[in-house]
């Protein structure tokens, strides 16, 4: 059915970023540019090579590099498949942007240690990247437990004791779930005798009783659920706001929280498959988890005046639209998912990235004190627009493409409720994100200090992406073929098609 | 079994390296490092051919004067002695390093003695690992006791005492050994490791028999530290110099844990071990070493004394793999032989540079030294995050394995321990690197210590690294050839 190539190029996707640290370090801060360089050149490579593997992948061909042995029988071995493509293409262009962005957010913002800020952010990516091409689970592990390690210097970037105690509490979350998800791999790996992902799954009911394969299913849960946003393990992440916005948007926006959804994803139609699920329940019990959180994330997002904390919690919610749409596990809601997975990518990061250009600029973090924004900064302000608009899911912008995937795929799965929820949690969005925009461009405030626009580094990176947020909504398939991907993977993973 | 010299080698040459350091030291102090570098140098050429011979062709035995065993002493190497002894040769040669700034500042006054003592220590280990025979390691066992006490006692004010302590212990811990070792040799009339193995499974059932094994696992457990018989070691290797304490604390236990591997897998048969309780005993006294060890860690204010109390928990998953004893929990204990002992030499050379460049050592003192002495903390994150299991460093994989073997035995309580005793584990490494890192440096006219001692730690710093990712090559060529057939992996 589907062709595997031997390739070096997933290989060489992840470590580019990893061979570029010793430079960055060498050139320090003594050579701020050149070190930027190295970023720049990178994130460029990287972004080059995943997307030289796309048409490839889109004719159903499948890239894979088997590396050493790690452990009996299990190598350290990567597979560029459509669902790993989605994620990858996702971190490496939004890489690419954000380095723009960061060297004009952390100049602007005077940033301390900005070497290691650099060099913490490139290890990052490699092992994003290597989340996403991971091809069996303990693979995926190393790459899961690399990124906690390497967002951790990040998340502690201002050295304030507000952020000591966020990266404390980042730490107590994931790496407790890193050990969940370690156990639930050997048990795995006990019952069926293998570790590699398998779309529609590798376990089946007789390997273990009903309940054993619950509580199995619970552990994984936990294990990447964490990242994911389910509640009420979320609470690390808006305590991870504290971190430089950079940070936050391709972090905790794009990379990191993704990275728990992805794994989300692996797990639902790569370890368990949707048969087991569907037997065992589980899927009904985690679309409700993800459904209560993607609810009461938007009602806590209303109360919070801080610009990053808002979005911190509205991820949350989306985070769980994804979720919902891998434990519903129909070729509609795994289309919407994973759509979704790239599309709320570009619009809530043009969100962090407006945040952070208003805090270069005025140094303000409250939405109360934004009113009246929009006059001063109008390309941030109309970005931003455009990114609340799309989250809310107003058609023409991507939001809606991928909100319309899992609302059929709630349909098709015969669970109206999970309909009701989604639209709900579009009011709800549209509640929180509206009066923001509202009050920057209707409402008169001639206090608002004349300072006009951030940096054009800052500028143009969220002007892209909220660019892209448009063009996507209205042709899903223009050039990447992020439909056809989403398509692709959910016809190998639910055997259905749409 | 394939006659030849290279068993009594290693030994050998520490024996006159030894002789030869105190000659040369009497005429010249500063003759004495060269000399031991030398040696060890031979010496880790010597073990690491004799590990590559024993892979190639299988066994080498020698015996002493020609004696034929059982009556002969016999030298017996296989693939595990033959490991463990290039372990033992190579983390020491790699400390030695570091040693040659630091004995000269910390113990002016003991520079021939020292290194004089070091190579006694080392012959005596070795010999331990290399010997066939029950006795004769019996003698060796004296032979680094003895050496490591008056390693241990040269330190600073305190040492005196806990060496004394560590002296009182230890020879209570041989003459446990000691006692199994007469009880067996009552029983079965020999003394040579082989001969006793193929007596033993006719006399299951025997009490005597069980009486021995216990003695000998309580003797070897208290040589090893694991708990409760640990009282011991934070004293010990607290107030020890550095450079004692960083090649005490990685291999003098780790050589007391393959003595009982060997004891408990290679003399005992399966049949004998089912009639002998002594491996849940150890698996669970071990288990709750790791939480023990792991809590007093967290306790400490003082760095070297919460590494040493992180050995206990270390060394109680060595602890935790032999008592399981199923094939995958016993590459756990073996793998973790080698990582703890890369990761542990490490942190200890750390800590003995910065309290030679700053005469720093409580925990609240290290802030901000990650900006001071970079490459020094370069090699301490390495080897703290494998202490804590992070993939995918050498630390990491041991555990993988004990967890892996756990599941196997159905013993959940002790997955459970091994698994969520990381983040005891990540809870006093994180505590500190948030200290060295997240704080504004001191201002303090220190540095990162000489380019040898630089070299020796990040060498290990980054042996945890390659030793993690390349572990499977280990697990496969080294460690699985040289456990007995019944407790290899199948299909390997």
């Amino acid at each position: 059915m589907e062709a595997a190539t031997e390739s070096i190029r997933p290989f060489l996707a992840i470590i580019v970023s990893m061979l570029a640290i010793p430079l960055i370090v060498a050139s320090g801060e003594k050579r701020p540019n050149l070190r930027e360089a190295w970023t720049l050149i990178a994130a460029t490579i990287k972004a080059g090579l995943v997307f030289s593997m796309l048409p490839a992948v889109l004719a159903g061909e499948t890239f894979t590099c088997r590396l050493l042995e790690i452990s009996p029988g299990v190598a350290l071995e990567l597979e560029a498949d459509p669902l790993g493509m989605i994620f990858a293409i996702v971190a490496s262009t939004l890489w690419l942007l954000t380095s723009f962005y960061s060297i004009g957010y952390v100049r602007g913002a005077g940033e301390h240690k900005q070497t290691r800020y650099f060099a913490s952010f490139a290890l990052c990516l490699s092992a994003t990247i290597g989340i996403s091409f991971a091809a069996n689970l303990l693979t995926f592990f190393v790459f899961f437990e690399t990124l906690t390690l390497a967002t951790y210097p990040l998340v502690l970037h201002k050295e304030t004791e507000e952020a000591k105690a966020g990266a404390r509490k980042y730490l107590c979350y994931t790496l407790p779930a890193g050990l969940a998800l370690l156990t639930a791999i050997a048990i795995t790996w006990g019952l069926a005798g293998t570790m590699d992902f398998r779309a529609g799954g590798i376990l089946n009911g007789s390997m273990a009783t009903t309940g054993q394969l619950r509580i199995l299913f619970v552990l994984f849960i936990l294990g990447v659920g964490v990242k994911a946003g389910l509640m009420p393990i979320h609470s690390w992440l808006p305590a991870a706001m504290v971190a430089p916005t950079p940070v936050s948007a391709l972090l905790h926006a794009v990379a990191v929280v993704k990275a728990g959804v992805f794994g989300v994803l692996r797990v639902t139609g790569f370890v368990f498959g949707p048969e087991l699920l569907g037997d065992l329940g589980t899927g009904t019990a985690l679309a409700w988890i993800a459904g209560i959180t993607l609810t009461m994330a938007s009602l806590l997002a209303m109360k919070q005046d801080n610009l990053k904390r808002r979005l911190a919690y509205s991820t949350v919610g989306h985070l769980s639209y994804i979720v919902l749409g891998a434990a519903l596990i129909n070729a509609w809601s795994w289309t919407g998912a994973t759509l979704h997975l790239m599309f709320h990518a570009t619009m809530k990061i043009t969100l962090f990235f407006c945040a952070g250009a208003i805090y270069v600029r005025t140094h303000k973090v409250n939405i109360s004190d934004m009113v009246g924004i929009g006059r001063q900064m109008p390309f941030t302000m109309t970005a931003f627009a455009i990114g609340s608009l799309g989250l809310a899911g107003i058609p023409g912008i991507n939001g809606f493409v991928s909100k319309w995937g899992l609302a059929s795929g709630a349909v098709a799965a015969e669970q109206p409720i999970f309909l009701g929820l989604l639209v709900l949690s579009g009011i709800l969005n549209a509640a929180y994100f509206f009066p923001i925009v509202h009050q920057a461009f209707f409402k008169q405030n001639d206090a608002f200090p004349r300072l006009g626009e951030a940096s054009p580094l800052m500028v143009a990176p969220l002007c892209v992406t909220a660019a892209l947020s448009l063009l996507l909504g209205v042709a899903p398939n223009i050039g990447i073929h992020a439909w056809e991907l989403a398509n692709l993977t959910a016809r190998a993973v639910t055997g259905g098609a749409i | 079994m394939i006659e030849s010299t290279l068993p009594i080698g290693v030994p050998l040459l520490l024996l006159g390296g030894a002789i030869v350091t105190v000659g040369a030291g009497l005429v010249r102090r500063s003759a004495a490092w060269p000399i031991t570098l030398v040696v060890l140098v031979l010496s880790a050429l010597v073990s690491v051919r004799q590990l590559l011979v024993v892979l190639a062709e299988g066994p080498l035995t020698h015996r002493l004067g020609g004696w034929p065993p059982p009556i002969g002493i016999e030298f017996a190497v296989d693939g595990l002695s033959a490991f463990v002894t290039s372990v033992v040769v190579v983390i020491a040669l790699l400390v030695l390093l570091y040693a040659r700034d630091a004995v000269r500042r910390e113990t002016p006054e003991e520079e021939v003695p020292f290194f004089a003592l070091l190579q006694v220590l080392l012959l005596g280990l070795t010999g331990m690992v290399l010997t066939g025979d029950l006795f004769n390691l019996y003698v060796f066992f004296e032979i680094s006791s003895l050496a490591g006490y008056a390693l241990v006692g040269l330190g600073s004010r305190e040492a005196p005492v806990s060496a004394f302590r560590y002296l009182l212990l230890g020879s209570l811990g041989a003459s446990f050994y000691l006692m199994g070792v007469g009880y067996l040799y009552v029983l079965t009339g020999s003394l040579n490791m082989a001969d006793v193995a193929s007596i033993l499974p006719g006399l299951i059932g025997n009490p005597t028999l069980t009486i021995a094994m216990t003695m000998m696992v309580a003797g070897l457990s208290l040589k090893m530290a694991l708990f409760p018989l640990h009282g011991w070691l934070p004293d010990a290797y607290t107030y020890a110099s550095s450079t004692a304490t960083a090649v005490i604390a990685p291999i003098m236990t780790k050589v007391s844990a393959y003595v009982l591997i060997r004891v408990l897998f290679f003399v005992c048969d399966p049949a004998l071990r089912a009639t002998i309780p002594v491996g849940s005993t150890v698996a669970w006294l071990a288990a709750t070493g790791i939480v023990v060890g792991s809590v007093m860690a967290i306790a400490q204010s003082d760095v070297k004394r919460m590494l040493a109390y992180s050995s206990v928990a270390q060394v109680a998953y060595i602890g935790v793999g032999i008592g399981l004893g199923t094939p995958f929990a016993l590459i756990g204990a073996t793998l973790h032989i080698l990582s703890h002992a890369t990761m542990k030499s490490c942190l200890f050379l750390v800590t003995g540079s910065v309290q030679l460049q700053t005469g720093r050592r409580s925990l609240h003192s290290y802030e901000g030294l990650g900006r001071v002495m970079p490459w020094t903390f370069a090699g301490f994150t390495l080897a703290a995050l494998a202490m804590i299991g992070i993939p995918p460093t050498a630390g990491f994989f041991s555990k993988w394995y004990l967890v892996l073997g756990g599941i196997n035995a159905g013993e959940w309580p002790i997955v459970l321990i091994v698994v969520a005793s990381s983040l005891l584990t990540a809870g006093y490494f994180f505590r500190l690197m948030e200290k060295i890192y997240a704080n504004p440096s001191p201002s303090l006219k220190a540095n990162d210590p000489g380019m040898l001692a630089r070299i020796s730690i990040m060498a290990l710093g980054a042996g945890v690294l390659v030793l993690g990712v390349a572990n499977f090559w280990f697990v496969g060529e080294v460690l699985q050839p040289a456990l007995p057939a019944t407790l290899r992996l199948t299909g390997m």
